[in-house]
């Protein structure tokens, strides 16, 4: 595993402006300026689902902050993601108002089940910044507590992945039951305005995307802030030798726990402006099997690495949409053979290839420069 | 819950078939035999021809009363062999006579299969008679189950007469019916037994009712005394069914993680090509082999589950595992990675429903005791998850492999400076692990379909055994999944299954506050 500070050099202030420029001013202006039929044009359906890998890419920072840096493998990124996406969902719910298919002002899915009153969880919710603050506290509470005792316990590596699993199983059985009131399988959908604005105007969904763009950039500048700080030092530590961390004077938990709320909070975050852009949330999304996806992402574009993270969420993503849409039968086949060639041949993903591929170009800087790191074991 | 669904609609249509060829064997078999039981003795002498020609000749009378007469005289003095009559007389009657002759050829035929060489023809014949209600059919009731061998058709047969006893207009009789049905714990009886009780606390009640209403009373009391008992007892043994599935499907993990520190996550699919290798093994023999020896495909595909899952775990080891070793959290995503090619490779291949079917000696269950009935199936799985514990103990503790897979588990630098081929052993530890996954494959096909879902079903599951276990302890698996798997069972009735996992999961959580690597965790330097 290579040094994980990249994060701070100089050469990585320059590339984020462009990425920036790029993400933030360009693509809307090739979506808006061009004519329908020309070929820089991006169509609506395009930036929609660009920006959809975006709010992943958020997710996969936060993934990354814990387990490229910390060392902690949670596979159960999903549940928190999750929880971040209903609490918008439930506003957005609220919104349809009279609107729905029955024209009642409880969700289309309670009428259906025969729910008579708002549950009361549900109320808060009718408040915008309820929602969102909602979407970014609630995984980040529960982060806390479910991370207090997991780490407590110093229950680590594998121990602490299959716990994270457990928890995605549970809480995909939990929101695909009906009688917690929260859209059973068929989960939240069929959302029709967002602060006022209709979300099926393009207008609309290009704020969102400019939306996603910038919390996306602040969400990096966060990672790469904590990753410099005295407390993002402790983290990698943490990951190369925990115990000469403790026997160091610090503790670890501490650490680890609040790693993991953060991330948490980019979930709940990534989940918050997923659901306005795809238009529904289900219990299909949180499971097991997505909150594994989540990791591949990471994996692919180079753990260890923040840059790597959101390269890997928009190109795994990216492929998936493309190849789900022509091969649906192979795209569990290259998912799968993915993670085992990623693991086994490129543990540094994405973003390590491109830097062997530098370092063979410039043999002396390599030389001088890469000869000093050393090899993480475990 | 929906693999055993499954599985009972198969069993229910293979039942459905036997009963069904037997009941059109006895039409021809029984007919005969009623015939020489009728001319043995005075039981019921050769009735006159002529009365029951003319009864015949009356069912389909304009007239009801005359109809009803007819009717009256076949079931008093006819048998099984009117049926084919019957049956002729129906397919050119008015549609409004068709359905007493309907009933009245199901009691006869009934009435035949009492006497039939199998004990479930029996028994269903003397259920549906005590849900006919047609008192006429207490006395063949009664004497079918004076001669009754099996103790569970004469207590079909018994309480059948019962039930149709309640409905006599003699409050004496009722009464004694009641009581009956009380001492036989009859679970059928209670829904009638109720409306007695109904009927006796009305306020016009006469002074009979109030007596059969207090028989009635005392009968379902102790009727729902002994459910609340043999439910328990049934619970217990669904916990210690699901604990030893666990257990079979957590062994290997278990082992392999306690030598490796790798999780496998890729054994949930080991069990699948265990469950698909017994699939193939069953069409082959079905294509290939003559029918009388289909039944022992069963047990040939054991062998065959364990080495095709060995095999694919030799494999998984040679070409993944062994390059991750140190970094266990990496072979895990990597074997996550295989389990989804496998999966889907599976789904590609096989399709998406296939099934095995149980042979006949594991189909159909044992009844213990009123109300408890245990498949044979699960008390297979019992019996077989402690066959692989005891196999695994002698392996490890009594053989000269197990003491080198010890003495890996303990130090393996060490080990290795003694001598002990470490990777060597690994490759087998990891097969035989795998080929365990294989049995618990091979298993699982008797309690549902084989699909390519088959492993993740319970995996998670597995997975929490073996981390609350502990490394390397036998004893730690086997706690583990009798604690996990009885839990589950035991809150399932009153959580439903969803927050019965939930409140699993939390109390996993809490237990490893207090014991952070398992039960029965390794002690010394080298527990990191």
């Amino acid at each position: 595993m290579t040094d994980g500070t990249t994060g701070t050099n100089r050469g990585g202030g320059l590339a984020f402006w462009i990425v920036g420029f790029v993400l933030l001013v360009a693509m809307p202006l090739l979506n808006v300026m061009p004519p329908e039929d020309s070929w820089l044009h991006l169509s609506d359906f395009s930036l929609n689902r660009f920006g959809k890998f975006l709010a992943f890419a958020i997710l996969a920072l936060g993934l990354d902050l814990i387990w490229g840096y910390t060392g902690i493998l949670s596979l159960g990124q999903g549940v928190f993601f999750g929880l971040g996406a209903y609490c918008m969902g439930m506003h957005l719910m609220l919104t349809i108002g009279k609107e729905s298919v029955y024209g009642s002002d409880l969700p289309d899915f309670m009428v259906w089940n025969q729910v008579k009153e708002l549950p009361f969880f549900w109320k808060p919710f009718f408040s915008f910044p309820a929602a969102v603050l909602g979407a970014i506290l609630v995984p980040m509470l529960f982060a806390s507590v479910f991370g207090f005792f997991a780490f407590r316990s110093r229950i680590k590596g594998v121990y602490f992945a299959i716990i994270t699993q457990a928890l995605a199983l549970a809480a995909w059985l939990v929101f695909n039951r009906n009688d917690t009131n929260l859209g059973g399988t068929n989960g939240l959908t069929d959302f029709k305005q967002v602060v006022g604005y209709r979300l099926s105007e393009p207008f609309t969904q290009r704020g969102l995307y400019v939306l996603t763009v910038l919390c996306l950039g602040g969400a990096y500048l966060m990672c790469r802030w904590i990753i410099g700080s005295r407390a993002g030092r402790v983290l990698i530590a943490v990951r190369d030798s925990e115990q000469r961390v403790v026997f160091s004077g610090y503790t670890p938990a501490n650490y680890k726990l609040f790693v993991f709320v953060v991330a948490a909070g980019l979930a709940g975050l990534a989940g918050m402006l997923y659901v306005p852009q795809v238009g529904i949330i289900t219990p299909a999304q949180i499971g097991v099997l997505p909150s594994l996806e989540m990791v591949i992402w990471v994996a692919v574009g180079g753990r260890g690495s923040l840059a790597g993270a959101v390269l890997g969420a928009v190109i795994v993503n990216y492929g998936r949409s493309i190849l789900t849409n022509y091969f649906p039968e192979l795209w569990p086949f290259i998912l799968g053979g993915l993670f085992v060639l990623v693991v086994l041949l490129f543990p540094d993903g994405l973003v390590g290839i491109i830097r062997k591929g530098k370092s063979l170009l410039s043999p002396l800087k390599a030389g001088v420069g890469k000869a000093a790191v050393p090899e993480g074991e475990r | 819950m929906c693999l055993v669904k499954a599985q009972l609609t198969i069993m229910m249509i293979a039942l459905g078939r036997t009963v069904a060829v037997l009941g059109i064997a006895g039409l021809f078999l029984f007919s005969g035999q009623t015939w020489a039981i009728a001319a043995d003795g005075p039981v019921a002498p050769p009735p006159p021809t002529s009365s029951i020609e003319q009864a015949l000749t009356q069912v389909t009378s304009e007239d009801e009363s005359v109809r009803e007469a007819a009717i009256r005289l076949l079931i008093e003095q006819g048998d099984v062999s009117l049926v084919p009559q019957l049956d002729e007389i129906r397919a050119n009657a008015d549609r409004s006579v068709r359905q007493p002759i309907k009933q009245l050829m199901d009691l006869f035929k009934n009435r035949a299969k009492l006497t039939s060489p199998n004990t479930d023809v029996r028994r269903s014949a003397a259920m549906d008679l005590g849900t006919s209600g047609k008192p006429s059919a207490i006395p063949w009731l009664d004497a079918a189950a004076a001669n009754e061998p099996n103790r569970w058709v004469r207590y079909t047969m018994e309480e059948s007469a019962a039930l149709l006893k309640l409905a006599s207009d003699d409050p004496s009789i009722k009464a004694a019916a009641a009581d009956t049905l009380g001492d036989l714990r009859s679970q059928n009886g209670v829904p009638v037994l109720k409306q007695l009780v109904e009927a006796g606390d009305g306020a016009e009640a006469s002074e009979p009712q109030k007596t059969v209403a207090k028989a009635a009373g005392a009968a379902i009391e102790r009727i729902e005394t002994w459910g609340v008992w043999s439910n328990a007892i049934e619970t217990f043994f669904r916990g210690i069914s699901l604990s030893s599935i666990l257990l079979i499907m957590s062994l290997g993990l278990a082992i392999v993680f306690g030598l490796m520190g790798v999780i496998n996550m890729a054994h949930g699919e080991l069990m699948m090509v265990g469950a698909y290798a017994t699939f193939v093994t069953q069409q082959i023999f079905k294509a290939y082999l003559p029918p009388s020896m289909f039944e022992s495909y069963f047990l040939t595909a054991m062998p065959v589950a364990f080495l095709a899952a060995a095999g694919f775990g030799l494999l998984l080891e040679a070409t993944v595992i062994r390059f991750l070793y140190g970094r266990p959290l990496e072979t895990m995503l990597a074997t996550w990675g295989v389990s989804l090619v496998m999966m889907q490779a599976a789904r590609v291949y096989f399709g998406d429903l296939t099934a095995v079917i149980a042979p006949g000696w594991l189909s159909g269950g044992a009844q213990v005791m009123v109300g408890v009935y245990l498949p044979f199936n699960r008390i297979f799985i019992i019996g077989l998850s402690i066959v692989c514990v005891l196999g695994i103990y002698f392996l490890l503790f009594r053989s000269s492999l197990g003491m080198r897979v010890r003495a890996v588990m303990q130090n393996r630098n060490m080990s290795a400076c003694l001598g002990i081929p470490t990777r060597k052993v690994d490759a087998y530890t990891f097969a035989f692990g795998s080929g365990l996954a294989g049995i618990a494959g091979w298993a699982l096909t008797l309690v549902g379909n084989v699909d390519p879902g088959l492993g993740q079903n319970y995996i998670v599951d597995a997975f929490m055994v073996v981390v609350t276990g502990g490394v390397g302890k036998l004893a730690g698996t086997i706690v583990a999944s009798l604690g996990i798997g009885g839990l589950n069972k035991l809150i399932e009735p009153s959580f439903g299954a969803v927050y019965g996992k939930v409140f699993i999961l939390v109390m996993v959580i809490l237990f490893l506050q207090w014991r952070p690597s398992g039960l029965f965790a390794m002690k010394g330097r080298n527990a990191d």
